[in-house]
């Protein structure tokens, strides 16, 4: 029987694509219900800890685990021996050890993981291993990495890309203006709030269930089984709360020892990484140099790029082999560069591994670009706005790797829109804005202000051949639509994107979003590389529109009428020239059901000379910093940014908002504050009195220039992913700023008091040198 | 080896905590004993302010806080800053920060809750630089602090507004 409701043409208010939804996890979130990853609990759990190699470079000669064995409520102590599967794990190819074996490459690598009925005794048990290392030589530099002897079977080289782009004799004409450069960028720490952490219970039939904090429920999945030895579908991952991700949750922190210690001792295991040891239990931001030659006429159009790119993957793969191609593909930023040679070369060291982090190689060569173009437009003399906007990439354009850009690519656009935009910037009046803040407070005239612009740019979705996929399911049953999909919301607002969806789809607010997990859908992809409202939105999207479609031919084969004449209208569906207006409910007694899977278009391998088809969809982003400096302090204020991104379409106004002030905090982290202080392959700082990350008082106020708006053909509702691109163009724009007030080269970041202080004597800025 | 019990007055009910090991912080008791998980733990050093709650309304990371030091105290978490009469009727920073987007992953939401209701209560009217200086000792990682930030002149707004404060002088 079909409902009949009254005709009234006021809708009520369904999320939709476009509006400043609010978060479906937000009530929880405010009100502390909301369960993270560290909050999981199980009556009868133990809870587990990692003992960790505390070299950088050892032999393994002995390890005893009686002692801690015979600790009371220790359950159990577990070896490399107590491995049933493949003793390695890896993102991108399994050459990590679960525990390590005979050699240890890195401070902080798993040597031994234990179960126990108190944290406190886990720590005692911890103390009570006995391992005996033999500290060898360890492989520090990464320049020496290549001709060093191998630490590890795949060898020191983990990915070289040598990209040639164009006529190779471009740059022998006498005529063109050169400018060269050496830069560094520091190795930056994600430092997400939500430590590591999970709980694994064991099934009772040889499998086990894990709740996780991660960014990749399925790659996990797949890696953890590898390990224990199991089929995939007997180890099912379940996405526990997460406390932001930012690319470390990439790769597998703690799930494989979670298991591990659940299936032997047959109990519940909960692990939680203390803040120390989540320094060590992920994945950094690449250490990088850089050199760089540009070339130009003598009226400022670019003509050639040569760079040198090394970045130091430190012990294992992780995702180093995509990081570099990135790097390598977009190491002259959105801008026409005819010609081109670009070695990206990532090497092993026994230094910390690095891997994912927001921006994903871009960062590093984007500091690097932005700088170069600074000082081609002082070497030409030109304003550095005008030398970007007169190179300026445009659809239709080759980028490096000779593909040509197909979809939007608003490069001018955002640039003119950033560097134009009116500055708000007050002076240094109060104390606490000034360089310094409430500590070592700069002085109001030793202050010199400058300003400066950087863009950015950057692939969306993974690439270079890689099968890209997120699959979804929609259904509708009396009315309530329940999707599922095992995309790893991770605070970016994923899951309001899927109200949103639905609510334009199927024009209703009444929505379940399963919790994502392989146990019930496949794999969604990876929560990086901006590409989860395009891939996962995508797949929602495309569910809900099959969804729809069977409902409405449903309603035309029950009413015989033409399906085009039906639309949805607040959870009715409307149309019928009898007037009726049957409800989603009614129609829906027996579920509708739909599951896609989402694929973008597909991508090429770069050949031999780096050339191909290789990506998606770009992106493109400004920002403008104005900062204050005390030179001779060698203290920087960041006292204003201004952006300007490429978004496709804004879906959602107000986190669209909270990307792009959360990526550029990090990016204004990595040019002046945060760096992972490794010495002798020692983390020197592994806490957060010690690796310091923006606080309110660092920030400055970020003023949105522009979100230009054109729509990305083949991105479902024309979004590009905007995740990434804050935290690309935010650092160089600070370190320009930082240059532009006190005329230093400044070529590395972050940048700290010493460069500027020290830099600023020798070159007489010092107001000490002036008097 | 056990203290004597604890008696602790959180969010105006009486706990008692009996089996806690001398050594264990109030953040651990209120999380692992008594299931209050809503006050985090992300640096155990007080850097983060993930973890703050109200003790004798001074404002505490409760990560350093013996819950030893906290017995017969009156401690106030997240968890009690919704009006207790009402599960469903959120403070007006709690509103406040959903209304502004000012959360992401939400890690850092409770402590800076707590942060934010203690500033308003002892300043009806902050600056900015207050307002940043108040919340400088909460980390958090995902918004870049605007929408806090905004948050925060909402709830204050609000709270005006609202006739809670006489905000003449």
């Amino acid at each position: 029987m079909v409902d009949t409701v009254t005709v009234e043409r006021t809708e009520t208010p369904t999320a939709r694509i476009g509006d400043s939804a609010p978060r479906p996890d937000g009530v929880p979130k405010v009100t502390g219900d909301f369960v993270f990853s560290s909050d999981l609990w199980h009556d009868q759990m133990l809870w587990g800890g990692t003992l960790r190699s505390p070299h950088a470079s050892a032999r393994i000669r002995r390890i005893d685990i009686g002692p801690a064995l015979a600790l009371a409520g220790v359950h159990a102590v577990l070896t490399h021996e107590d491995i049933p599967g493949s003793p390695n794990f890896g993102l991108d190819r399994p050459d990590q050890p679960v525990l390590a074996r005979d050699i240890v490459r890195y401070e902080g690598e798993p040597v031994v993981v234990i179960a126990a009925d108190h944290p406190d005794t886990v720590r005692r048990a911890l103390a009570a291993v006995e391992v005996d290392y033999e500290p060898t030589e360890p492989l520090l530099d990464p320049a020496l990495a290549e001709d060093a002897p191998p630490i590890h079977p795949d060898g020191n080289v983990i990915r070289r890309i040598h990209l040639r782009h164009g006529d190779q004799e471009a740059a022998s004409r006498p005529d063109l203006i050169s400018v060269e450069g050496t830069y560094e960028v520091g190795m930056q720490d994600q430092a997400f709030m939500g430590p590591e952490s999970g709980l694994a219970i064991p099934d009772g039939e040889g499998g086990v269930d894990l709740a996780v904090a991660t960014q990749w429920l399925h790659t996990d999945r797949d890696q953890v089984a590898a390990c224990l030895g199991l089929p995939a579908d007997q180890v099912r991952l379940t996405l526990a709360g997460v406390g932001g991700a930012f690319g470390a949750r990439e790769d597998i922190s703690l799930h494989i020892h979670l298991c591990l210690l659940a299936m032997h001792t047959g109990r519940p295991v909960k692990m939680c990484y203390s803040r120390d040891e989540s320094f060590y239990g992920h994945v950094h931001r690449h250490p990088a140099r850089m050199w760089y030659r540009h070339y130009a006429t003598s009226t400022g159009d670019l003509v050639r790029v040569e760079a040198r790119l090394l970045f130091d993957g430190g012990a294992y793969a992780s995702s180093s082999h995509h990081v570099i191609a990135n790097a390598t593909c977009f190491a002259a930023g959105p801008y026409r560069v005819p010609s081109a040679d670009v070695e990206g070369v990532v090497v092993r060291t026994d230094n910390p591994p690095c891997g994912a982090m927001r921006g994903f190689g871009a960062v590093q060569t984007c500091f690097a670009h932005e700088a170069q173009m600074d000082r081609l437009a002082a070497a030409l003399e030109m304003d550095p706005v005008a030398l970007r906007r007169q190179n300026a990439l445009a659809p239709g354009d080759v980028i490096l790797t000779g593909q040509r850009i197909t979809g939007t690519l608003p490069v001018v656009e955002v640039l003119d829109a950033c560097a134009g935009h009116p500055s708000a910037a007050g002076g240094p009046n109060e104390p606490m804005s000034r360089p310094g803040g409430a500590g070592r407070t700069a002085d109001v005239e030793h202050i010199v202000r400058g300003e400066a612009v950087a863009l950015g740019f950057k692939n969306l979705m993974f690439s270079e051949g890689f099968d890209d996929s997120s699959e979804a399911r929609c259904v509708i049953h009396r009315g309530s639509v329940t999707v599922t999909t095992a995309c790893a919301e991770v605070g970016q607002g994923f899951v309001t994107l899927v109200q949103q969806i639905v609510g334009e789809v199927l024009r209703t607010d009444d929505v379940v979003l399963e919790p994502a997990s392989t146990a019930f859908i496949g794999s969604a992809g990876s929560t990086s590389a901006s590409r989860q409202t395009w891939m996962s939105g995508g797949a929602v999207q495309l569910a809900c529109e099959a969804v729809r479609r069977d409902l409405l031919a449903r309603v035309a084969d029950q009413y015989g009428v033409l399906v085009d004449d039906l639309a949805l209208f607040d959870g009715r569906v409307v149309g019928l020239p009898n007037g009726e207006e049957p409800t989603l409910a009614a129609l829906t007694v027996e579920p509708l059901e739909a599951t896609v899977v989402h694929q973008h278009a597909p991508t090429l391998p770069l050949d031999d000379r780096g050339q191909g088809d290789a990506h998606v969809s770009f992106a493109v982003s400004a920002h403008r910093a104005i900062v204050d400096v005390d030179p001779d302090l060698g203290l920087v204020k960041v006292v204003e940014l201004t952006t300007a991104q490429d978004v496709g379409r804004i879906l959602n106004p107000l986190q669209a908002l909270g990307q792009l002030e959360g990526g550029a905090a990090q990016g204004v982290g990595l040019a002046v504050m945060e760096e992972v202080k490794v010495v002798d392959g020692l983390i020197r700082n592994p806490s957060f009195t010690d690796y310091l990350i923006p606080t309110a008082l660092d920030m400055p106020p970020l003023e949105v220039a522009a979100l230009i708006e054109q729509p990305e053909p083949g991105a479902p509702f024309g979004a590009k992913g905007i995740g990434e691109a804050p935290t690309i163009s935010s650092t160089p724009a600070v370190a320009g700023a930082i240059r532009a007030a006190t005329g230093l080269d400044l070529p590395r970041v972050p940048v700290r008091p010493d460069d500027i202080a020290l830099a600023s004597r020798e070159s007489g800025l010092s107001s000490e040198e002036a008097q | 080896m056990t203290a004597d019990a604890l008696s602790l007055t959180i969010n105006g009910q009486r706990r008692e905590v009996v089996d806690a090991l001398p050594g264990e912080s109030l953040l651990f008791v209120l999380r692992e004993r008594l299931g209050l998980a809503g006050s985090k733990n992300a640096c155990e050093e007080g850097e983060c302010g993930s973890c703050t709650v109200r003790v004798d309304d001074e404002l505490v990371c409760s990560c350093l806080v013996l819950a030893a030091a906290a017995d017969g105290c009156s401690v106030t978490t997240v968890e009690g800053l919704a009006d207790a009469s009402d599960g469903t009727r959120l403070a007006d920073v709690q509103q406040a920060f959903l209304d502004a987007g000012a959360v992401q992953c939400g890690f850092c939401t409770p402590g800076l809750l707590m942060a934010v209701d203690s500033l308003l209560e002892h300043d009806h009217d902050p600056d900015d630089l207050t307002v940043r200086e108040a919340v400088s000792g909460n980390l958090c990682r995902c918004t870049g602090y605007g929408r806090i930030l905004e948050a925060i002149n909402l709830a204050a707004a609000s709270r005006r507004a609202s006739g809670e404060w006489d905000v003449t002088p």
